[in-house]
């Protein structure tokens, strides 16, 4: 590859990039990174996905909709959480008088306590997101 | 003069040993002869470091706490939002996005869409963005140097681009990780060694040079002080009082014994304001006049909680968007530990993100000449000696700028090679040569508009391009990895709209900053907004020009999701795709070894 070539991307190369099924319909081989297992029905199961036969894309269609469901639901909780607090804090605001260890309350919520909740929160999706792609893979690979 | 003496002395020191690892990296790159597979096989917490190391700016370093001592308990919100962007991204971009295979946003924006015109609209808005962080970045490098110098603030902005841009083109200061992770722990450490000493200096003393109190929450002035304003200021007066004045003081040139009734004074440039012990402290207009209204969360009525909620939105989503947080995610080996490093950057930058806001309600003790002259920024470096007079708090101060001046470097650095990487493939040949200049054309034009626009708060200027970045590439990523109806005429549309408005809030904030403040915070702050028009103009459009969906849309998001092991993980070419940057690497590592200039 030399690197005069290298400008705007041509169709090409995105078709490349893409793979050929995204061009011709043609069987392809896909290895699979576990290479113990006996390998024809997973084989079946990896091409119906990648060309894109009804069996295949609603698996797919399955999976996304799994890990979007988790995504959304923690994103969700997390922006109202959020988006609560300044709400609280306006609509009562001796909420600010309240004193823990000599510090208000608001400083303590907002200076201490959202850091270990955002971390938990991503800790729980990541965990959520693999187990549903581990799910993905036995099936495939039954 | 001897704190200057130490703080260059930290700058240097942190600037050497950035060459140094950075030379030692590329050359260790240099001799791997696939260098993207040693790339690959970095750990995932090394990784995290090297993108919170990135990631914490000069908005994180100096402006949280700046905007602490200003604003007060609001001012909060900004670490929250900069950490949690980091979950929006963890929860819907970064795996997915890794397994794309894509090196920058345009790259991603192809290869989902398959239009060249959105390319090119990416490509703009990954300018607009990359300068409109870069600015701020530059500003307070001035700042800084004005503080521990007495320089003017042009000179460090200056010093600052011509640094980034030589290591840039040198390639000694190139995206390596290990340079990038030790400015995480560099920066850590230079923010939490200090912020504890000074709290346990205040613990063995509270009331020793701090600034009283009275029961109305008014502040006072512990002791006569001159306070030196460089550039023009609105201050606030609550309280009636007299000072002396030599300058200009509401047009008028003024100079001699003054008295300010309550109301607002426009102060000019170079002029000094003496204040007597006791005399209670005006503030800049804005900023909450006394300490009640400081210490409670909410005060400033609906429009302050508009702007909280825009604020949460903004940050929320707009760190996925940034232009220097994607390539640096490229480095995974897959999505799996993409989403692992994103959730290990959650835990540094929470860590990091404890200690700005005890530094800046520490300087509201100590420091009330900053509320005067309007440089909160520079509360982080002057607080050491404010508060430990001797050399102890020369040694803190020389730390604290070190670490800045760290957060300078690598934020810019990483901007300006990822913009000026996008210019050159996408606007120029995508040479070496062209990378180059591109280099230099990104930090001229960073370094124009620094000088040109007035300076604000690090982090007001860095919450916009936050909300430039959620208003347009968030909604471009998030329809684009989780919906199949998204078409590239949606995307165009989307991204105009969204992005147009914020530009236009953000221009005529500007344009009211020089005409007497009439804009409402609505335009500093407009994501609130601007977010979802974006969204909603890209799904009606999309679904207005359903026959344009890309006919392989079912094969990308296979490959956007299927998990790792099953192998559909598929990264472009190198040599054509890669940032230029990456292709100047693997051009130059071809004829010449290790003869590299620094």
């Amino acid at each position: 590859m030399s690197r005069h070539d290298a400008g705007a991307p041509e169709p090409a190369a995105r078709d490349e990039w893409l793979g050929e099924s995204a061009r011709k319909p043609r069987r392809r081989r896909v290895v699979l990174a576990d290479t113990t297992k006996s390998r024809g029905k997973a084989m079946r199961t990896l091409i119906e996905l990648e060309e894109q036969t009804s069996v295949g894309e609603k698996l797919v269609r399955d999976l996304i909709k799994q890990q979007l469901r988790s995504a959304f639901g923690l994103a969700g909780m997390v922006l109202l959480g959020l988006c609560f607090l300044p709400f609280l804090f306006f609509a009562f605001p001796q909420i600010a008088d309240i004193k823990l260890l000599g510090i208000h309350l608001p400083w303590l919520v907002l200076g201490l306590a959202p850091f270990p909740i955002l971390y938990a929160v991503g800790w729980v999706f990541r965990r959520q997101a693999e187990r549903h792609e581990r799910d993905f893979v036995n099936m495939v690979d039954r | 003069m001897n704190t200057t003496i130490w703080s260059l002395a930290g700058i240097g020191a942190v600037a050497l040993v950035t060459f140094l690892l950075g030379y030692v990296g590329s050359r260790k790159a240099n001799t791997t002869p696939d260098f993207l597979v040693a790339r690959r096989s970095v750990p995932a917490t090394r990784n995290a470091a090297a993108i919170s190391g990135e990631y914490l700016s000069a908005a994180s370093f100096l402006g949280v706490a700046g905007l602490v001592l200003k604003d007060g308990i609001d001012a909060l919100w900004y670490p929250i939002g900069f950490t949690a962007g980091y979950l929006a991204l963890l929860l819907f971009v970064a795996a997915p996005l890794r397994r794309s295979g894509a090196y920058t946003l345009p790259d991603f924006a192809e290869a989902r869409l398959g239009s060249t015109n959105l390319r090119h609209f990416c490509t703009f808005f990954v300018v607009c963005i990359g300068v409109l962080y870069l600015v701020p970045q530059l500003q307070s490098a001035g700042l800084t140097l004005t503080t521990i110098t007495g320089l003017p603030s042009w000179i460090g902005a200056l010093a600052v681009t011509v640094i980034v841009v030589v290591n840039v083109l040198g390639g000694g200061m190139r995206a390596i990780t290990l340079v990038q992770a030790f400015q995480y722990w560099g920066k850590l450490f230079a923010i939490a060694a200090p912020t504890f000493v000074l709290f346990v200096v205040f613990l063995a003393s509270p009331s020793q040079g701090t600034q009283p109190i009275d029961d109305n929450g008014v502040m006072r002035f512990p002791k006569s002080e001159v306070v030196e304003i460089k550039e023009s200021v609105r201050l606030r007066v609550t309280e009636p009082m007299t000072l002396r004045a030599e300058g200009t003081v509401d047009g008028a040139p003024a100079n001699g014994s003054v008295y300010w009734r309550e109301g607002r004074y426009e102060i000019g440039p170079n002029t000094k304001l003496s204040f007597t012990a006791g005399s209670p402290v005006p503030v800049v207009d804005g900023a909450p006049p006394n300490n009640d209204s400081w210490m409670r969360p909410q005060v400033g009525g609906i429009w302050n909680l508009f702007e909280t909620y825009s604020l949460i939105f903004a940050t929320f989503l707009g760190t996925m968007g940034l232009p220097h947080v994607l390539v640096r995610f490229y480095t995974n080996p897959d999505g799996k530990a993409a989403r692992r490093t994103a959730l290990h950057v959650l835990y540094l930058l929470g860590l990091f993100y404890l200690f700005p806001t005890v530094l800046g309600v520490l300087s509201r003790l100590y420091l009330p000449r900053l509320l005067v002259n309007g440089k909160t920024d520079a509360a982080v470096l002057m607080l050491p000696e404010a508060m430990v007079p001797n050399l102890g708090g020369q040694i803190l101060g020389a730390i604290i700028a070190a670490g800045a001046f760290a957060a300078f470097l690598s934020t810019s650095s990483g901007l300006v090679v990822s913009v000026a990487g996008v210019v050159s493939t996408d606007i120029m040949p995508g040479k070496v040569r062209d990378f180059r200049w591109a280099t230099v054309f990104t930090g001229m034009v960073a370094i124009g508009l620094a000088l040109l626009l007035p300076r604000s708060d690090a982090s007001l200027t860095v919450a916009m391009s936050f909300a430039l970045a959620a208003s347009t590439f968030c909604p471009l990523l998030v329809l684009g990895i989780w919906w199949r109806g998204l078409t590239w005429v949606g995307a165009v549309c989307g991204m105009i709209i969204g992005g147009g408005a914020v530009i236009t809030a953000y221009a005529l904030s500007v344009v009211s900053s020089y005409t007497g403040h009439w804009a409402p915070g609505v335009f500093t702050q407009p994501a609130l907004i601007t977010v979802p028009i974006a969204f909603l103009t890209m799904i009606v459009v999309s679904k207005a020009t359903r026959r344009r969906r890309p006919q392989d849309v079912n094969q990308i998001l296979l490959r956007l999701h299927a998990p790792d092991p099953l192998g559909f993980i598929k990264d472009r070419d190198i040599a054509r795709f890669g940032t230029a940057e990456e292709k100047a690497r693997l051009a130059e590592s071809k004829p010449r070894g290790s003869t590299r200039s620094l």
